[in-house]
């Protein structure tokens, strides 16, 4: 039979038969193509499936379920965990408490931040060193940075309030006031965030045409103006990805949370993953911090698809 | 003459300006260092110390006598060095068929894996505490590791390195009988040594200063890694904040080596990535 079909391609190339052997050795290929593929992601996907897929679908599943204190899931309440995250002040507390903790650091960072990326693009000499130093807390960890924070907010013993009063102004309570305490909080994570910032955003300027300056100097234009109409514009892309790295890190800020206040004073630094993690891990609420960390998902989603669809057609790519 | 004095003088302030952002910048550091090395005496003092008045490493003898730093210091290598290899080696096949096999079902295969980038590590955290619990990894190495040895920023950040290598390089190298796995390790892995470089030390960075899932799957002492292990020094009352401090800069010790020594390769890899990707 084998022998049949083989003479008559020979001689009618044009025959369905040739056509239908022909294409099947294309999708042959393709699909030896595809396997080769697959066999070179499969490492990568057989992390992501069991690590991340499986559970962001177990993390909803088990957000329509009581649990027991080991984290089973016993009896089926449908979206009873969801009505309770709107009506008790545990998760509306700490969605507010994540929403201006995302105020507090996101524009101080990009500003101060641009603030040291001009310095360190100035043509000086030496200026590598300081470049280095703008860019040093790429290196420090939360932990380590929240225990410092910690010494320098103490009441009595730290640094801060001390040069405060050396300025002339008054005392702060930082961490032990219900006012207080995420500002300061904010500022420690802001001085963690500046590294990668500044790091960013120098980078971004010095990919901008030497030749745009020129120009506009040629014109006239003063440093200021130069600033403005060039250097902001032709960083929009650089800003661009650091207002989402920067709402991404805001929002799941938890380890200056756990070494300094614990959440609080009286809820007050008790930002979403915080809660998350008091619910499961200290209070045995596996479905209720499930639904909350479903709501953190939808949340970052929804800023993601956001940020990208509407954002980014504003930004100036060069 | 005047339009020199004047450049002299703008050079002068910039040069103000420049060491007074620094100083901001650098205070933090310079106050773990000091308090490091204050005595007890000079820790508790008012109006507080502002610099070191000797080198005494008192501070960094108690750290490491009271509380099994060194331990905690292998832990946290055995992680993160764990954590590094693993990307490299998935990153680097990932990458590898994204960039220079044609396949079907590439576009949203790619897709799903910059999706693992939007979804974040907290939200699957309660199922991955009970998986890793269930199969007795809490406090093992493999706990700590295994869940992050797969990389979407690693994985594009290799691609886009790995397009700019010359597709005649790869149909030539197949042409000569070189398979895949061939191509990508004498020729792709070489060309790549950059790239993976910066992965390599932002990888190990990112897993040395992990904080949350650490905390919640290792409980005995033993297993613990350096940020939870000096975060925990901290809630016990005999601890002074110099010796607080003394272990903060042995933590900080690594990772400033590491920074200062691939600060060039690692910034130009990672802002290649995030300015024009």
């Amino acid at each position: 039979m084998t022998h049949v079909t083989n003479s008559l391609q020979e001689r009618q190339p044009d025959n369905y038969f040739y056509r239908l052997i022909h294409l099947s050795n294309i999708q042959k290929r393709e699909f030896r193509k595809f396997i080769i593929a697959l066999l070179f992601l499969s490492p990568s996907l057989i992390i992501f499936i069991v690590f991340v897929f499986i559970p962001l679908f177990r993390t909803v599943y088990l957000s329509t379920f009581l649990t027991n204190p080991l984290g089973k899931p016993v009896s089926f309440v449908g979206l009873e965990q969801y009505r309770r995250l709107f009506a008790t002040p545990v998760f509306l507390n700490s969605l507010q408490r994540s929403l201006l903790f995302v105020a507090y650091t996101v524009p101080s960072t990009i500003v101060v931040s641009l603030g040291l990326a001009l310095l360190g693009n100035l043509r000086l000499k030496g200026i590598a060193v300081f470049r280095m130093f703008f860019s040093l807390t790429i290196a420090v960890s939360a932990a380590t940075s929240s225990l410092i924070f910690l010494y320098l907010f103490h009441p009595a013993l730290g640094s801060l309030n001390y040069l405060l009063s050396l300025i002339g102004l008054q005392a702060v309570p930082w961490l032990v006031n219900v006012n207080t305490a995420l500002p300061a909080i904010a500022i420690a994570s802001v001085w963690l965030q500046i590294g990668l910032n500044t790091v960013i955003l120098l980078a971004a300027m010095q990919g901008i045409s030497e030749e745009l300056y020129e120009s506009a100097m040629i014109d006239g234009a003063n440093y200021w103006q130069q600033f403005r109409n060039i250097t902001i514009p032709m960083l929009s892309s650089a800003f661009f990805f650091l207002i989402v790295v920067d709402i991404l890190a805001a929002f799941q800020t938890f380890t200056q949370i756990h070494v300094m206040t614990s959440g609080g004073p009286v809820n007050s630094t008790n930002v979403l993953v915080f809660s998350i993690y008091r619910e499961f891990y200290f209070n045995g609420q596996y479905g209720f911090a499930a639904a909350q960390a479903v709501m953190l998902f939808l949340i970052m989603l929804g800023l993601t698809i956001f940020q990208f669809g509407i954002l980014e057609r504003q930004v100036f790519y060069d | 003459m005047s339009n020199q004095l004047q450049n002299t003088i703008k050079k002068i302030s910039l040069y103000l300006i420049l060491v007074i952002a620094a100083i901001i910048v650098i205070y933090p550091i310079w106050t773990a260092i000091t308090i490091s090395l204050l005595d007890d005496k000079q820790v508790a003092q008012y109006p507080p110390q502002l610099y070191p008045t000797h080198l005494n490493l008192d501070n960094f003898r108690r750290a490491l006598e009271q509380a099994p730093l060194l331990r905690y210091l292998f832990n946290s290598m055995m992680q993160s060095s764990l954590v590094m290899i693993g990307q490299l080696f998935t990153a680097c096949l990932a990458a590898y068929a994204f960039a220079f096999i044609d396949f079907k079902w590439r576009n949203v295969l790619f897709l799903t894996f910059l999706a693992t980038l939007m979804i974040p590590w907290e939200a699957t955290i309660i199922p991955n505490y009970l998986l890793i619990k269930s199969v007795k990894w809490d406090n093992t190495f493999q706990g700590l590791a295994l869940p992050f040895i797969a990389t979407g920023f690693g994985t594009f950040l290799l691609r886009q390195f790995f397009l700019k290598i010359p597709k005649e390089l790869h149909d030539a190298a197949i042409m000569d009988g070189c398979g895949h796995l061939c191509f990508l390790t004498t020729i792709v892995i070489p060309l790549a040594r950059p790239a993976l470089g910066t992965l390599a030390v932002y990888s190990f960075l990112q897993t040395y200063n992990q904080y949350l899932w650490p905390l919640l799957i290792t409980s005995d002492e033993s297993m613990r890694t350096v940020q939870i292990g000096i975060a925990l020094l901290q809630d016990e009352e005999r601890f002074m904040f110099n010796t607080v401090m003394a272990g903060v800069v042995f933590v900080l010790l690594p990772t400033f080596f590491l920074f200062i020594f691939s600060n060039r390769q690692l910034i130009r890899g990672l802002t290649a990535g995030a300015v024009k990707g």
